[in-house]
């Protein structure tokens, strides 16, 4: 069975609960939580992941930020990222798109939703 | 000298022997005659026995050709009947994910509303809940002082200031939820909105512990990709009206048994010093 990494940041422990609880569901799956971008960046210094799913509003370091910093580290710009977020307007969208994000989900999410997301970017590694 | 002519015996002979081969003739033509009548005779029979035989497989095709109609219209039923079958199990699929997806939403909920005892990490938790999972973007949790009783905000998110920080039990839409303990939804589109309306709020849950209003959770706007309110949000909302209520009301006992034993620990220090 392939195993799938994924790193959840989320500095809110319901919704990190909630998309582990989802990921969990694809087989193989691992998951490793963070609480903001900064958290992330070390989990990401340390472990080699599948997709990094983020919010966009967190403490200390956002989403967007994330985005950005990961996009332009050689060692993991590729890796898919997915913003999972309440700003829900097309502008905020396009915004998370351009910095290179490959998907973007507005809160609140469903689970079948998520999981197509996350499957269709599997298959096409 | 005149040749003499031929005797009698010898013409006689000569046409015995014409005779003769007319007759080996004739039973030649009667023996062709014979056989040729076989022959037809023969011929007859196959034609007889084709045309029977023409008749059969044309009769045994129009059998086939009835059967396999039957089968393909069984076929073609057969194929109605799975594809039926098939969209009601892609229906029923549809209905176990959402119903899954449900069950995770308030399981999640649920977990995280009683996984502390300290009552800002509560109310935290259940602002986390109805931004993320019901997908409000103005609302707010008030608290009901039973000695004044009045509803006063506690935590709130995305509020103006003009929002009032507290309303008396009964008073408008927000008191009268908190003083029947029924749950109030404004009629309409819930993003119908020109402006976000504090006193006309869009929906409010009374907190309750069995009949006993503690409090309610008051949402004024969604966020803008929140379209309506789907059947796990109502299930939500019933599920912090009870849940929320339990978690606040522990949360808040607890950080007061907190703080008196503190007291009773320094009074009791101060004793043993004396």
């Amino acid at each position: 069975m392939p195993e799938h990494n994924f790193l959840v940041v989320e500095d809110s422990p319901t919704m990190r609960q909630l998309i582990s609880f989802a990921l969990k569901r694809i087989p193989g799956s691992k998951i490793v939580e963070a609480n903001d971008g900064i958290d992330a960046l070390k989990k990401l210094s340390t472990q080699k992941f599948d997709i990094i799913l983020t919010d966009i509003n967190m403490p200390i370091m956002d989403g967007l930020k994330l985005v950005s910093m990961v996009r332009n580290d050689p060692a993991h710009k590729t890796i898919p990222i997915i913003i999972i977020t309440t700003e829900g307007a097309e502008e905020d969208r396009k915004r998370g798109l351009a910095l290179g994000a490959n998907a973007y989900i507005p809160k609140p999410i469903q689970t079948a939703d998520l999981l197509t997301v996350v499957n269709g970017i599997l298959g096409n590694k | 000298m005149e040749k003499e002519p031929a005797p009698i015996s010898k013409k006689v002979e000569e046409f015995l022997q014409v005779f003769k081969k007319g007759e080996e003739f004739t039973q030649e033509l009667l023996k062709e005659n014979e056989k040729l009548r076989y022959r037809v005779a023969q011929l007859e029979e196959v034609t007889k026995f084709s045309g029977r035989e023409g008749t059969y497989k044309m009769h045994s095709m129009e059998e086939r050709i009835k059967f396999l109609e039957d089968e393909n219209r069984s076929l073609i039923e057969r194929y109605r009947v799975v594809e039926e079958e098939n969209k009601d199990f892609a229906n029923r699929y549809i209905e176990v994910e959402s119903e899954n997806n449900n069950l995770a939403n308030l399981y999640v909920a649920s977990y995280q509303l009683h996984s502390t005892l300290d009552f800002n990490e509560s109310l935290k938790i259940i602002l986390e809940i109805v931004m993320n999972l019901i997908g409000a973007e103005e609302f707010s949790i008030m608290m009901l002082d039973e000695k004044t009783n009045e509803l006063t905000i506690v935590a709130q998110e995305g509020m103006g200031p003009e929002a009032r920080a507290s309303v008396k039990l009964g008073e408008g839409t927000i008191g009268a939820a908190a003083r029947s303990g029924e749950s109030f939804y404004r009629e309409g589109d819930p993003t119908d909105l020109v402006g976000v309306d504090y006193l006309h709020p869009l929906v409010v849950i009374p907190l309750k512990i069995k009949e006993h209003v503690i409090g309610v959770i008051v949402i004024y706007k969604l966020l803008v990709q929140k379209q309506e309110f789907s059947n796990v949000d109502y299930e939500l909302f019933s599920m912090l009206a009870g849940h929320a209520a339990t978690a606040l009301f522990s949360s808040k006992l607890y950080s007061q048994s907190e703080r008196k034993l503190t007291t009773i620990q320094s009074f009791l220090d101060l004793l043993k010093e004396k």
